[in-house]
């Protein structure tokens, strides 16, 4: 098990740990296979290049399931994920390291949940923020 | 650029808005969860392991927070033709509102909520948001996901 982030220790603007993601063709495959999406864009080069792409993408919904990993780690055990967002603004190709981003945005209760706001991303080696996102989650208190 | 402009007209977007898709359900399997955390290489055991997910708040295995997209059925056929025929997916946000177990039967309805014209780096595009809701088998909405499909 992970370990417990209370909401108590939280506070606004502060920097979440990063989750580096290794995207390879085979976990392309396995993905389009565990969600069936065979779009072949994601596992076929030629295909991608008679799209205009230079090389095959990761799925967005991959992408999707990292920032969802990202989050699910962060709040450990006891937390609870309530939304999870994301926009596809730029396209990642496997065999290169994707790494997950976060901070906080606001720390608040609400009908008797202790919530924290997250805005979220991947970024690609170049820096480049291809996946921003946002998250709402609810932890225990101390 | 050949494509009449606008490619969507007012009349087609009253007539997509709302449209539903036909309920889809299907059974989660606790080797479809599995599958699908060792595919995302998420090692949390909550997803992976039955015997440590046990001592979880959950009381068992539960699905990974995307793992609804697996289930299917969340486009809507749009009742008209539309001269573009590339597809990417613009993003999405997922509410949560119960976990998802083995053996949940989860049904799947997929609702056109919105349908725009834009011109972006891909030139004219066509923007659908959906709305997809999973109930499971005691009628508890257990997620939403609005997404964002771009045709260009």
């Amino acid at each position: 098990m992970k370990g417990q982030i209370y909401w108590d220790d939280v506070t606004e603007g502060m920097d979440m740990s990063p989750l580096v993601k290794n995207p390879t063709t085979q976990q392309l495959v396995k993905y389009a296979g565990a969600s069936g999406d065979y779009y072949q864009i994601h596992y076929d080069k030629d295909f991608a290049k008679g799209n205009d792409l230079e090389d095959v993408i990761l799925h967005g919904a991959l992408k999707n399931a990292f920032l969802g990993q990202y989050m699910t780690d962060w709040m450990g055990p006891l937390g609870s994920l309530a939304m999870l967002s994301c926009q596809y603004r730029g396209m990642d190709s496997p065999g290169q390291p994707i790494t997950a981003k976060g901070s906080v945005t606001r720390k608040y209760q609400e009908e008797g949940r202790n919530l924290v706001d997250c805005e979220i991303w991947l970024e690609d080696t170049a820096g480049q923020k291809t996946t921003p996102g946002a998250a709402t989650v609810e932890l225990p208190i101390r | 650029m050949s494509t009449p402009s606008p490619a969507l007209t007012e009349e087609m977007r009253q007539q997509a808005i709302g449209l539903e898709s036909p309920p889809f359900t299907t059974d989660v399997e606790k080797g479809a969860i599995i599958k699908f955390a060792e595919a995302i290489e998420d090692d949390n055991p909550v997803f992976n392991d039955e015997a440590a997910a046990r001592g979880s708040k959950y009381g068992g295995l539960i699905a990974p927070p995307t793992f609804l997209r697996s289930m299917g059925a969340y486009r809507v056929p749009l009742p008209f033709e539309l001269p573009f025929d590339r597809l990417l997916d613009g993003g999405s946000e997922w509410h949560y509102f119960h976990p998802v177990r083995p053996g949940d039967r989860i049904t799947v309805v997929a609702r056109i909520e919105e349908i725009k014209e834009r011109s972006g780096r891909l030139g004219t595009m066509i923007v659908t948001t959906t709305v997809t809701t999973y109930t499971n088998q005691l009628d508890q909405v257990v997620a939403t996901q609005a997404s964002n499909g771009i045709r260009y």
